[in-house]
């Protein structure tokens, strides 16, 4: 019995037809994203494999052009630099030196325990000598120009754009990742570009982007760049998202918090069963991390990733409206996100709308505000209502803000209070 | 169900005593040995490889390299054996273990006289190829990288990297590298006898991790299923073809660094084409060393390296973990 298979490196991102831009509501890279990187600065990273990759693509620019669907995106650099470049390597800010040399890494619950000279879990962290070094420190393998809907952040200068970027490394391994080719990855195995802190965010305000979005792979693992370039952003006025699986441990969370402006956690499921065959992680620490967000007042939204048979009950969807609600509020907007298959789950179909629409049914019904369906396009459940009125007060095309009809935050036809951060 | 057989070590390792007394005896392949239906592992030794001093008797190490061959293969003569093991047209990669650098590495003598004996087998030089994870790695263990077509080659996978197309079996999925896929036709894997903080031990079938893209994913639970499952990719279950335990130095505690206080001069190789009894051979020899040194057993510690007894079960079939099925040769 052969149970082997395979998916291309790049399978994982989308023609321009089919499933594409739906894929993309869970913020994938669009299918330029390895290639992707940046004009203005002089050094960029490749490997081999990247490098011959590149040299394939006879008109990298074109590609990225077509592929963004009218979203602009960054022609790429040349130039190269050694794969061991001490300009990514910084100390990381929470670990624990161990006898022999060892170290254990005190960022995400996993706390890897690590041998000198052997990483973690997430391959973007190395133990040297007996010290921790994060070596993804402005080492971006992906960045984008993106409407902050495709995050998805719909209560969030809604209409606006994100600088988003990421580097490789992710610290859970879900069997239905959609950017795979670089949260699976080491980053001397992707291509890199080196962008400090300041020139991210100088980046972002030249391209009129209020928000830089720490996006696509897991920014927990690239912590401390995701906090040197959220302090770079502050300094010219622009905010700082996260878009997170959301296991991360209390402490490094709470100091995480006083440096960004709103996170979207992907609450994966509400089971540990789930969490730990599908998604190699547990789910009690991202509930407890979910909590400390809201207690600190984190503008904060959920999606949840609807994976046929896997995580598809009612008794599951009821259970985590009724946690939501208790525990992080009404007003928490949820994501109900519609599944296609890939990585390690081709096995499975998409998930049915009726799914999904009895998912947002069972939500509503348990009282929660705001609850919406992802990667349905065209799908009135993409729209804001208001919870009193019941009045559209932001209609959506797509990743698009059609029409918006709200007065400081209130609903234009009721003055309802719609939470949320506007202005 | 999984098959989790723990015989009793003593008994085991009394056996491998006796082997090696018949073996002994006649210095060359006990003839009932080729008439069984078993795995054999080669368990060879030899107290005066390092002579006086510190450093390793290539010679010492020649003859016992040879003795073990002939043994594995039930030939007349090494070089019999060796013509078992690849033909000449082939490409043979080395798969060498140099993560924890000089300490505890596949050792650059035994390199050179497996490469030696290739070269007599009718494997010309530059149809060899010593690869590992990284040239650091390599470089720290004391060989040198080199990638000129026409001579001998030695790289690690940041050379070429890995293949696009993913790779995927029971619980893992991972890009091979190259090296692998695309430069060797077969490959003779060359690991440490050594301890594993994570994974228990680190063998033969963990060595095979250096062929993936991903293995800091494939260590929770002690490496089970991973280390069985990666085994079964198919250019890894295809393309390895012997697999020689470097166990001149063995390390019972503290890996995968090197940690002198914890190594012995085990001055042995184990040889096997079967990975899991070699593992399982090896594992025993660790447990020994621990008991003998007033140290928990891995199972006590929480990290006995099951996979290896997931690797022979009836969805991997990569070999036995059964004692009663493995022949023991002492050499
Ligand atoms: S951040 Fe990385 S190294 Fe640290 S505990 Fe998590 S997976 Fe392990």
């Amino acid at each position: 019995m052969s149970k082997t298979a395979h998916t291309r490196k790049g399978e994982a991102s989308f023609s321009s037809d089919g499933p594409r831009r739906e894929q993309e509501a869970n913020d994938a890279l669009p299918c330029d994203s390895v290639l992707a990187s940046l004009s203005s600065l002089g050094a960029s990273e490749h490997d081999r494999r990247t490098f011959l990759k590149l040299a394939g693509v006879p008109c990298l620019t074109a590609c990225v052009g077509s592929c963004m669907a009218g979203w602009p995106s960054l022609a790429l650099g040349a130039g190269s630099a050694p794969a061991e470049d001490s300009r990514f390597i910084v100390e990381a800010q929470f670990y624990e030196k161990l006898p022999y040399k060892k170290i254990r890494c005190k960022l995400c619950p996993r706390e890897c325990v690590i041998d000198d000279r052997e990483r973690g879990y997430c391959g973007v962290r190395e133990n040297r000598g007996g010290s921790y070094y994060t070596l993804v420190h402005s080492r971006v393998c992906a960045a984008h120009i993106d409407p902050i809907e495709k995050k998805p952040l719909f209560h969030f200068f809604p209409g606006s754009l994100a600088f988003s970027v990421a580097t490789a490394g992710c610290n859970v391994n879900c069997k239905f990742c959609q950017n795979w080719d670089i949260s699976q990855s080491r980053p001397e195995q992707v291509r890199n570009a080196y962008l400090p802190p300041k020139d991210l965010a100088n980046l972002a305000q030249q391209n009129r982007c209020p928000a830089i979005a720490y996006t696509y792979s897991e920014p927990i693992v690239f912590y401390e760049y995701m906090r040197d370039a959220a302090e770079a952003g502050h300094a010219l006025g622009i905010k700082s998202v996260v878009v997170s699986g959301g296991f991360i441990q209390q402490d490094p969370l709470k100091k995480l918090c006083r440096d960004v402006d709103a996170i979207k956690v992907d609450l994966k499921a509400f089971s540990e069963k789930y969490y730990k065959e599908v998604v190699n992680g547990e789910l009690k620490p991202v509930l407890e991390a979910l909590v400390t967000m809201r207690k600190l007042g984190m503008w904060t939204e959920l999606v949840y990733l609807v994976v046929p048979t896997l995580n598809d009950s009612d008794a599951e969807f009821r259970a985590l409206a009724q946690w939501v609600k208790s525990n992080l509020g009404a007003e928490v907007p949820l994501h109900f996100s519609r599944f296609y298959p890939q990585y390690l789950l081709k096995n499975l179909p998409p998930t049915p709308l009726e799914t999904l629409e009895r998912a947002k049914a069972i939500a509503d019904a348990e009282g929660l505000h705001y609850v919406y369906l992802g990667n349905t396009p065209g799908n009135a459940a993409e729209n804001t209502y208001c919870p009193k009125c019941r009045r559209i007060v932001i209609e959506r095309i797509g990743f698009a803000v059609k029409e918006m009809h709200l007065r400081k935050g209130k609903c234009e036809y009721c003055q309802q209070p719609i939470a949320g951060v506007w202005q | 169900m999984r098959q989790r057989l723990e015989p009793n070590r003593r008994e085991f390792l009394k056996k491998c005593a006796a082997g090696a007394m018949l073996a002994g005896g006649t210095h060359g392949l006990p003839a009932f040995f080729s008439a069984r239906e078993k795995t054999r592992v080669v368990n060879a030794h030899d107290p005066l490889l390092r002579g006086a001093g510190s450093s390793l008797d290539s010679g010492r190490l020649l003859k016992m390299l040879d003795r073990s061959v002939q043994a594995l293969y039930a030939t007349d003569s090494p070089l019999e054996a060796w013509k078992k093991v690849a033909r000449p047209g082939e490409v043979v990669g080395l798969k060498v273990n140099g993560l924890a650098g000089r300490g505890i590495s596949t050792s650059v003598l035994l390199v050179e006289v497996v490469c030696a004996r290739l070269q007599d087998a009718g494997i010309p030089q530059k149809d060899i190829v010593i690869w590992d994870r990284l040239n650091a790695d390599l470089e720290s263990a004391g060989f040198r990288n080199a990638t000129r077509q026409d001579h001998m080659r030695c790289f690690g996978n940041d050379t070429l990297g890995y293949e696009e197309d993913l790779a995927t079996y029971g619980s893992v999925g991972s890009c091979l590298a190259k090296t692998l896929t695309q430069v060797c036709d077969a490959v003779i894997n060359l690991p440490v006898l050594k301890d594993h903080g994570i994974a228990g031990v680190t063998m033969a079938l963990k060595n095979l991790f250096g062929a993936i893209h991903n293995p800091n994913k494939y260590h929770l639970n002690v490496g089970d299923p991973y280390v069985a499952d990666v085994n079964m990719l198919p250019p890894i279950r295809q393309k390895v073809r012997l697999h020689i335990c470097d166990a001149t130095t063995a390390q019972y505690e503290g890996g995968p660094s090197y940690m002198p206080q914890w190594t012995w001069r085990y001055n042995g190789l184990l040889m096997s084409r079967d990975p899991v009894a070699l593992d399982y051979t090896g594992w025993q020899i660790l447990e020994q060393e621990r008991a003998e040194k007033g140290m928990k057993s891995l199972r006590a510690l929480g990290r006995a390296p099951d996979y290896i007894a997931t690797a022979a079960d009836p969805n991997h079939r990569l070999g036995t973990n059964d004692p009663s099925q493995i022949e023991q040769v002492e050499v």
